[in-house]
């Protein structure tokens, strides 16, 4: 099916700035799911709050737009009473992170079957700009307007180290390794994670002095990179692809051998 | 002569952000005057796709023969 | 049938299993601990779902999830994990998903007395999410009512698909009755779409006001939002739809209220004086008041078992009618006595509080009571 179809028509054009990231993390996503040919019935989408997280109105699955940072807890509902169905989350790097980052180390520690794509614009967009925990070190933000004090996450090693089974990262200036990224993350049965870059031109560009979209995206392309030897870049990439029990098959098991099976 | 693809342009959801025209390796895109992008030069679309996947409005659809059959 | 002694928590567990919940998430939390251990025992045993999540955030958050794909579920807690669960109780309440609340009510505020009872979650439970919104809570004062009520709670809950709260507390929970587990008579399941998935609008209302929500996965594609939607379910900023479905989401529940609404009331036809009260001051209040009928005192008690939606018109006919003094004994500063003060006037109202972590014995009551009738 080509990816297209997977839109949403009469709710587009979407609510996102000209230039914002979130599109094309949303594009690499649908293709993702249009080369694996999901059926749309068996799929749900769970996001939180965000501009990112705006982005379950748009595609045409199961689509619930829940709390700020909570998305992950309404789809480990969903998943662990339909195991069939494939659930993924759409989450920015705050609705993940912050007020959703016990969610996300617990969901990873659990290694239930999700995929999640957090689109990460190192700032909270809807809120216009305030610093997210994965915001750099002396980046500007409307509440970091002397500079941000804070040391972010690696949200790679975060996910890695709370037990994330699948953990790659890509960008929205890498269109294809980003779909790839995102696709073997949903072929793949446990707790994934993809981090996708992606450019808010609106506030963090703005606040930091990037410029337009095309500068950001340019930025992007040149400070990270597909390399396996990233030097002082951004690794894009896969890092972690292992195989532990996945929690849905435990808990099957589990609900077998107390039950009997009945 | 009409070239191997198409670069199909939706200005109902074009948001004017210019990223195609700078992914565009062949200047096959340009600026009309409100912003949007139009085809300038169909001719020279050697049908990459990455003005489509840079599109963040899904404005753009590439059609005709694929790259690589 | 033969009755079994049983806790009041364990009774909770058994009553949700027998109206048939398949999914239950919650955290540990004194004193509401009992009901997530017994779901963990049991739940698995019937082919169902007890996780223990990382917080209540998430327990009613995986809940609602669960919910949405056609699942009976709920969660426990108690006083501090009632408060957290709250963001997402007015989730449950705005996108009309139905959802079981157990709040075991201990002393507050904050980590307050844990294991002592308390009633001071009663506005909490009807207030405690932020926005006009419905809710339906019920309050068992024995271990029986809290098997019975279990159900009903399932009920409500699937009938107008809105977050249902059992208010329970320390008391009740910890306390063991003979009881009798019986099958339960009814059990609703919530309503089906009518329409095909093509015409299909979840959030389109007959006059019932109520959603017929398709459970998720089966071809019924739709959006679930906590942001002001439509009939579609998608966002929507026009005024129309704002006021529109506030209103409904409200009327939803009020415009049933007759329905909803249950509650004993013992002598009260003649009453001087009506003792009223819910949960556990109920069994102090009815020893009290028994008592005094047979010395020929005119004291009657009503038995609230819904707390909400607040029972106003039979109290405000009851007054009307006897012009007694109502006596409000809780375990709290006031709660019940200033809601009752919206259709009682406030000098007819005497209260009885204590909020020492004691129950609210007979004769602390009763001397109120002898003071009333002189
Ligand atoms: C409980 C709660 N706290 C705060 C907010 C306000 N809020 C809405 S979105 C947001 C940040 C979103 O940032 P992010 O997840 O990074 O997504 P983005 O908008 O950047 O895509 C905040 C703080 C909220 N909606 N709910
Ligand atoms: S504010 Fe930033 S993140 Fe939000 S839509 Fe605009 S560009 Fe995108
Ligand atoms: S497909 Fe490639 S060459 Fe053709 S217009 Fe798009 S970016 Fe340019
Ligand atoms: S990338 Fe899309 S939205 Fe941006 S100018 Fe090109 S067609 Fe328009």
């Amino acid at each position: 099916m080509n990816y297209k179809n997977y839109l949403r028509w009469n709710k587009l054009p979407h609510i996102w700035c000209p230039g914002c990231g979130h599109g094309i993390v949303l594009g690499a996503f649908l293709r993702a799911v249009a080369q694996r040919e999901l059926n749309k019935d068996d799929v749900a989408v769970v996001s939180g709050i965000g501009c990112s997280s705006r982005a379950a109105g748009y595609v045409d699955f199961n689509t619930l737009h829940t709390a700020h940072g909570r998305a992950i807890p309404f789809a480990t509902g969903i998943k662990l009473s339909r195991p069939d169905m494939k659930v993924i989350v759409l989450t920015g790097d705050g609705d993940a992170t912050a007020i959703g980052g016990n969610h996300f180390i617990h969901a990873a520690r659990r290694n239930l079957d999700l995929t999640v794509i957090v689109f990460n614009n190192n700032i909270y967009g809807m809120t216009s700009g305030q610093f997210s925990p994965m915001t750099p070190h002396i980046n500007f933000a409307t509440t970091a307007p002397h500079g941000n004090f804070d040391y972010p996450f690696d949200l790679v090693e975060l996910a890695k180290g709370a037990g994330a089974t699948y953990v790659a990262r890509g960008a929205a200036a890498y269109p294809r390794q980003l779909e790839k990224a995102i696709g073997q993350g949903l072929d793949h049965e446990g707790f994934s994670v993809i981090e996708a870059m992606s450019q808010c031109p609106t506030y963090y560009g703005r606040k930091n002095k990037m410029g337009t979209a095309e500068q950001m995206l340019k930025w992007q392309k040149e400070n990270a990179t597909v390399s396996s030897n990233p030097g002082e870049k951004i690794p894009l990439g896969v890092f972690v692809q292992v195989e532990r029990p996945e929690y849905t098959k435990l808990t099957g098991q589990f609900i077998d051998s107390v039950s009997g099976g009945k | 002569m009409s070239g191997r693809f198409q670069v199909e342009i939706d200005p109902a959801y074009c948001k004017a952000c210019r990223l195609c025209i700078q992914v565009c390796p062949k200047k096959v895109l340009a600026q009309r005057a409100d912003g949007k992008a139009i085809v300038e030069n169909p001719d020279d679309c050697i049908g990459c796709q990455l003005c489509e996947w840079h599109c963040p409005d899904f404005a753009i659809t590439i059609k005709g023969e694929k790259k690589n059959g | 049938m033969a009755k079994q002694l049983v806790q009041g928590n364990e009774a909770c567990v058994e009553a949700a299993i027998a109206a048939g919940v398949s999914f239950f998430a919650g955290y540990p939390i004194t004193p509401s601990t009992e009901i997530a251990e017994k779901m963990a025992e049991k739940l698995p045993a019937k082919g169902k779902v007890f996780i223990q999540m990382e917080d209540e955030i998430a327990s009613m958050a995986a809940i609602i999830g669960a919910s949405l794909t056609g699942a009976k579920s709920m969660t426990a807690t108690s006083g501090p994990g009632f408060s957290l669960m709250q963001e997402n109780i007015g989730y449950a309440a705005m996108t009309e998903v139905p959802v079981v609340v157990v709040n075991v009510q201990r002393g507050g505020p904050s980590t307050g007395t844990p294991t002592l009872p308390s009633q001071g979650d009663m506005m909490q439970a009807r207030w405690g999410t932020h926005g006009d919104h419905p809710v339906i809570a019920l309050a068992p004062s024995s271990v029986q009512e809290t098997y019975d009520l279990t159900f009903e709670a399932f009920n409500l809950s699937e009938k107008y698909m809105v977050p249902v709260v059992l208010l329970m507390d320390e008391i009740v929970g910890h306390m063991r009755e003979g009881i009798e587990l019986y099958k339960p008579e009814k059990i609703i399941d919530r309503r089906k779409p009518v329409q095909s998935p093509e015409e299909y609008l979840p959030y389109q209302t007959d006059d019932s006001l109520i959603p017929a929500l398709a459970p998720f996965g089966q071809g019924y594609r739709y959006h679930v939002t906590g942001l002001i939607h439509d009939e579609t379910g998608f966002p929507s900023n026009s005024p129309k739809v704002i006021e529109g479905l506030v209103e409904r989401i409200n009327k939803k529940i009020d415009k049933h209220a007759d329905e909803i609404i249950t509650y004993n009331s013992f002598d009260v036809d003649d009453a001087d004086v009506v003792l009223l009260a819910y949960g556990s001051p109920v069994r102090s209040a009815r020893q009290v008041q028994q008592a005094a009928r047979q010395e020929g005192l005119k004291v009657g008690l009503v038995q609230m078992i819904t707390v909400w939606p607040f029972p106003h018109k039979v109290l405000s006919q009851l007054y009307r009618q006897t012009e007694a003094t109502f006596i409000v004994p809780e375990l709290s500063l006031g709660q019940l006595a200033d809601e009752l003060s919206k259709s009682v006037p406030r000098e007819k109202i005497l209260r009885v509080n204590r909020n020492d972590g004691s129950l609210i014995t007979p004769a602390q009551l009763d001397a109120v009571v002898r003071e009333a009738v002189r």
